[in-house]
């Protein structure tokens, strides 16, 4: 490769789409950048920025309904937009190959792997079979799939997803393209899956040498594998550079901003930080015991058990974090607590009441107080009803609300989720994907919950629109004191809103704590090969990672579920052989923390080896610096532009994180007096005469502060449970004056801001 | 652009790079030209099912005796058009007026076809949606007595019953009915079966919303653009249908008009020459022929309206 001419030119390049009764809308803008031998081109932005568009261009092919108009993509010399078909026909696969995003929908099910792998070499001619079977050979190998030899004699469904995705890399790479295509090849995937994938996908191209488009909207990722980015929104080229510039350097506000919507790195100190004034002994929703599963096995029990005696409890306006690779249960366990599938053993618990295991036996109050956030908002919504409909019915359903009473609160729901008011006529089709989800979420609350499952919430969306999601729930959280049972395979979203995190694997609870606690050492094993495989967005980080000791034993390998003793017994880096796959693990609680529990057959102070966990805790103090240049999550919603990701001044960082730490208490105190930060602890914010309430005489004030109510805030911040709670306490009923409390409070806390 | 928070009363966060821009609200309908042909047939032919005992020159049984000049006729059977008898088709087998008999039978011909199918639709939903919802003992019940409708050839199945009944008009529909019922069943069941698998209905369970609720609301409103193209098509093998049984003398008895029986009772005509009767068996077959084409055509645009999606379904 000593030529150094470009092997891909854009120039100019225009696309538009052409409804046939309507003018031209322009997609593409005119976008120009080059792509040289062995360089990794990254074109990165959200949907709708055409960034798939553009590279769909490189094959001089474009979706149905669209249309080049202007410009050249210029392929080793040739324009794949005005060449002669047959010819762009013979290129597409011999100098350009594509690969998809979803590699489960690329292959075929009824043919064996190495036939698709080969079809394109064989077909186009440039090779025998034999001569195709050795080189798919060769590439199995280069891309690290197990057993090079016969995994082509597999079907699609016989392999694991990761592998999947690299056998798909093969089939791209089988007739040695001079160009690469990768839509978005790793978004789909678990962390520990991607990096699998991402490292294969960087040693074969540096390997093969071939030039890359890589095609994604994950920054971190881009980090590891580019040289080069295009940064794109709305089929314009925002900034394009080489890749440490990019990322250490943007200049132009809408990267920042790209930038600034890339959740940090999961570390301690990110959490909203659990207080007890919410507090009451009986926690709002507990899961006991709890074995499920599906299909009916010929005992009685579940034929597949997916949860394996999973005890989890979700205190009153608290976020509970689910977090754990796909397949290990999470959703299972969110629809048992919905009653969606009811449990073979154990119980679930409202308010201290066990619930009916089917949702049929429960009573409609039981039902309203636990809803469920479907994690796609496409399907989630019916088609078929305006948004007004589907807000409107738990109104009805739940609260006998008709007419008018129904409509104003589906506008006040509306503007509740930040949607306008005008869409309660719209059906969910007239939306985009974040719209849909904010809707899906306005359902949910509509009944007005005790606890709300999210699913997933955030998965299905674009990093950006994601993000926004995210700050939607903290604003809902913290005004409506709903508590939260938050799901994601995405570690970094987790840990920036929930308050305690639980750690599945397997059907198992593993680790679970505080978010501070669980995130900092000591750490179940299973903990710390999930926080390392959070990409960083920093050069380098994916052949640091790979150096570990959790990512050697933990990485390429599937969940598999197990009967007895720990599940992650065959991954584990500190497995005890004889151990650890017979016996189930003991529940150890971890002293120096606040209910933080691992279940591992190892100490809680050989969990904490400091050498393991060295990389965790240098981002957590990250993180805290982050967080303090921030001022809180409320004013980085407001400031976010601004706000700098805590990865790119990493020295910065480690200079300043002594005094972050010792800093990070204060923070929470001054939080406290923003109206925004009513749950901080009470102690730490300044006592309000509380007596300027009308209803509270020195006798209330004085046994709300024996329970640590000290601030108008805290009771703005009530809910109608909090309420009654506390007037069973106060044990003389009947005032009214006490349902005016929390607007007065809310007044009160605006006026001394 | 970012009128998803600019527009917010309370958007905190108005940025210019917010989520995407609002999809455009959905378009209506629009026909292709040939769907706009097509609309105009079926329009007509409605019309005339309406209207056409009252405009048609001549009643479906008469019998056309005396020339324009009062003359009696000594030949009625397949006389040439006459414009000035109003005889624009010529007359049939044994002299009546074929325009007028197609006019009359626009109405038993459209109108049979109608009633059965939508007694098929009725049968057929209800109990497709039963089986999808139900599932279990019921669906298998219910599919395998569809199942064991279908392996009858329809024809065959027509046949059977009009020979041990009698053919008249009401046992027409019922049949019919009957026989394209099962067919029904199976594509509400398929749609049923896929709708109640949707995250939303799952939604409305987890609500704790009745069963009625999520038939009513959830399932049928989403089934109801696919059923509705469906039903078109229906139509057409509905009518293909009587008017084959009407073509084998099973179905609609004489003297009532009825496209499929005078193709069958002028076929003597076809080989008497185009000008010798020819007409009297044609014309009836491209009533038939248009109107069905046309009922087909619509259902093509339609379809194709709806991204394809629909065809897809209905296979």
């Amino acid at each position: 490769m000593a030529d150094t001419s470009p092997i891909f030119q854009c120039k100019d390049l225009k696309i538009e789409a052409r409804p046939w009764d309507a003018s031209p809308i322009p997609i593409v803008k005119g976008v120009t950048f080059d792509v040289k031998p062995g360089e990794v081109v990254a074109l990165i932005g959200e949907s709708g920025s055409g960034k798939t568009t553009i590279s769909l261009a490189s094959l001089g092919y474009t979706k149905p309904g669209l249309h080049f108009s202007g410009g050249e993509a210029v392929l080793l010399g040739k324009d794949m937009i005005t060449i002669d078909p047959e010819e762009r026909r013979a290129r597409r696969g011999e100098h350009v190959a594509y690969l998809a995003q979803s590699a489960a929908a690329t292959f075929n099910p009824a043919l064996k792997i190495n036939e698709q792998v080969t079809e394109s070499a064989v077909l186009h001619g440039h090779m025998s079979q034999e001569q195709a079977n050795k080189r798919a050979r060769e590439l199995y190998e280069a891309l690290e799939l197990p057993d090079p030899d016969r995994i082509g004699g597999r079907y699609p469904h016989q392999v694991s997803g990761g592998q999947l995705q690299r056998l798909m890399a093969a089939m791209a790479l089988v007739e040695k393209p001079s160009l690469l295509v990768l839509d978005e090849p790793t978004t789909a995937l678990d962390v520990t899956t991607q990096i699998e994938v991402l490292k294969a996908f960087k040693k074969v191209i540096e390997e093969e040498g071939s030039a890359a488009i890589y095609v994604t909207h994950d920054l971190a990722v881009v980090a590891q594998i580019a040289d080069h980015i295009v940064v794109l929104y709305g089929g314009e080229v925002m900034e394009q550079g080489p890749v440490e510039q990019i990322i250490n350097n943007p200049s132009h506000s809408y990267t920042k901003r790209l930038m600034s919507a890339v959740r940090p790195t999961p570390s301690a100190g990110m959490g909203e930080g659990a207080t007890g004034e919410h507090r009451r002994e009986v926690p709002a929703l507990e899961v006991k015991h709890v074995t499920a599963g599906y299909g009916k096995g010929s005992d009685g029990k579940p034929a597949v058990t997916v949860l394996r005696d999973v005890n989890v409890s979700v205190e009153r306006g608290h976020v509970v974090g689910v977090i754990g690779e796909s397949g290990c249960g999470k959703s299972t366990l969110a629809r048992v607590m919905a009653g969606l599938l009811p449990a073979s053993e154990g119980e679930v618990l409202l308010d201290g009441d066990a619930l009916k295991p089917a949702l049929a036996d429960r009573a409609r109050n039981e039902l309203q107080l636990v809803q469920f956030v479907f994690q796609m908002a496409d399907t989630a919504l019916n088609p078929r009803q305006t948004i007004g409909e589907i807000i409107g019915r738990p109104l009805t359903f739940y609260h006998n609300m008709t007419g008018r009473a129904r409509r104003e609160r589906v506008l006040e729901i509306l503007r509740l989720v930040e949607l306008p008011v005008e869409f309660e006529g719209r059906f969910p089709a007239e939306m985009s994907g974040g719209q849909k989800q904010r809707v899906n979420l306005a359902r949910g609350l509509a009944a007005n919950p005790e606890v709300l499952l999210c699913d997933e919430v955030t998965s299905a969306l674009d990093t950006i629109v994601g993000a926004n999601v995210i700050k939607l729930l903290e604003r809902l959280r913290r005004e409506t004191g709903v508590s939260f049972v938050f799901i994601s395979h995405d570690l970094s979203t987790v840990a920036s809103f929930a308050d305690e995190i639980v750690v599945l694997y397997a059907g198992r609870v593993v680790e679970k704590g505080p978010v501070d606690q669980v995130l900092s050492p000591p750490f179940h094993p299973y903990t710390r090969l999930l926080i390392a495989s959070v990409p960083e967005m920093r050069v380098g980080w994916l052949e640091d990672t790979m150096q570990t000791r959790e990512a050697m034993a933990g990485i390429s390998r599937g969940v598999t579920i197990t009967k007895v003793g720990c599940p992650f017994f065959d991954r584990c880096p500190v497995a005890i052989e004889g151990t650890c796959e017979k016996i189930d693990p003991p529940a150890r609680v971890d002293e120096h923390g606040h209910n933080h529990v691992i279940e591992c057959h190892r100490q809680i102070d050989e969990l904490g080896a400091p050498g393991a966990a060295q990389s965790a805790a240098a981002s957590a103090k990250k993180a805290k610096v982050a967080k303090k240049a921030n001022g809180g999550s409320a004013a980085a919603a407001k400031a976010a532009p601004a706000k700098k990701p805590a990865a790119r001044k990493p020295a910065e960082a480690k200079k300043a994180a002594p005094a972050a730490k010792r800093a990070a208490p204060a923070k929470r105190a001054t939080a406290a007096k923003k109206p925004a930060a009513a749950k901080k602890p009470a102690a730490k914010a300044t006592p309000d005469d509380l007596q300027q309430i009308s209803g509270v005489g020195p006798k209330i004030a004085g046994q709300l502060k024996t329970m640590g109510i000290t601030t108008f805030e805290q009771i703005a911040a009530w809910k109608k449970a909090d309420m009654d709670s506390f007037n069973e306490q106060l044990k003389f009923k009947g005032r009214i004056e006490r349902e005016q409390w929390v607007p007065q409070a809310k007044k009160l806390a605006k006026a001394k801001k | 652009m970012s009128d998803t928070s600019a527009t917010a009363d309370q958007g905190p966060n108005p940025d210019v790079y917010d989520e995407l821009p609002d999809a455009p609200p959905k378009s209506r309908l629009r026909l292709s030209t040939t769907g706009k042909v097509s609309v105009a047939i079926v329009a007509f032919w409605v019309l005339m099912a309406f209207i056409g005992p009252w405009i048609a020159p001549y009643g479906e049984s008469h019998f056309i005796e005396d020339d324009a000049l009062g003359n009696p006729i000594d030949d009625p059977s397949f006389m040439l058009p006459d414009m000035g008898l109003h005889v624009y088709f010529g007359t049939d087998y044994i002299g009546r007026d074929v325009f007028s008999r197609i006019i009359w039978g626009a109405r038993t011909t459209i109108g049979i076809s109608f009633i059965a199918t939508l007694l098929a639709y009725f049968v057929g939903i209800t109990l497709g949606i039963a089986a999808a919802v139900a599932g279990k003992w019921v669906d298998a019940v219910l599919s395998r007595l569809v199942d064991a409708i279908l392996a009858f050839p329809n024809i065959m199945l027509g046949l059977i019953i009009i020979a041990a009944f009698g053919s008249s008009i009401p046992l027409l529909i019922f049949l019919a009915g009957l026989v394209y019922a099962a067919s029904v069943f199976r594509i509400a069941r398929a749609l049923g079966q896929d709708i109640m698998v949707q995250d939303y209905v799952e939604a409305a369970r987890a609500r704790g919303e009745g069963l009625w609720w999520v038939i009513s609301r959830e399932v049928l409103p989403n089934a109801a653009m696919p059923l509705a193209t469906d039903f078109g098509l229906r139509l057409v093998f509905v009518i293909l249908f009587i008017s084959s049984l009407s073509f084998l003398g099973l179905g609609v008895q004489p003297p009532i008009s009825d496209w499929g029986s005078m193709v069958r009772e002028n076929l003597q005509g076809l080989g008497n020459g185009f000008f010798g009767g020819a007409l009297a068996s044609i014309t009836p077959a491209l009533a038939i022929a248009s109107l069905t084409i046309a009922i087909n055509l619509i259902v093509d645009d339609i379809s194709a309206q709806a991204g394809g999606s629909l065809a897809k379904k209905m296979t």
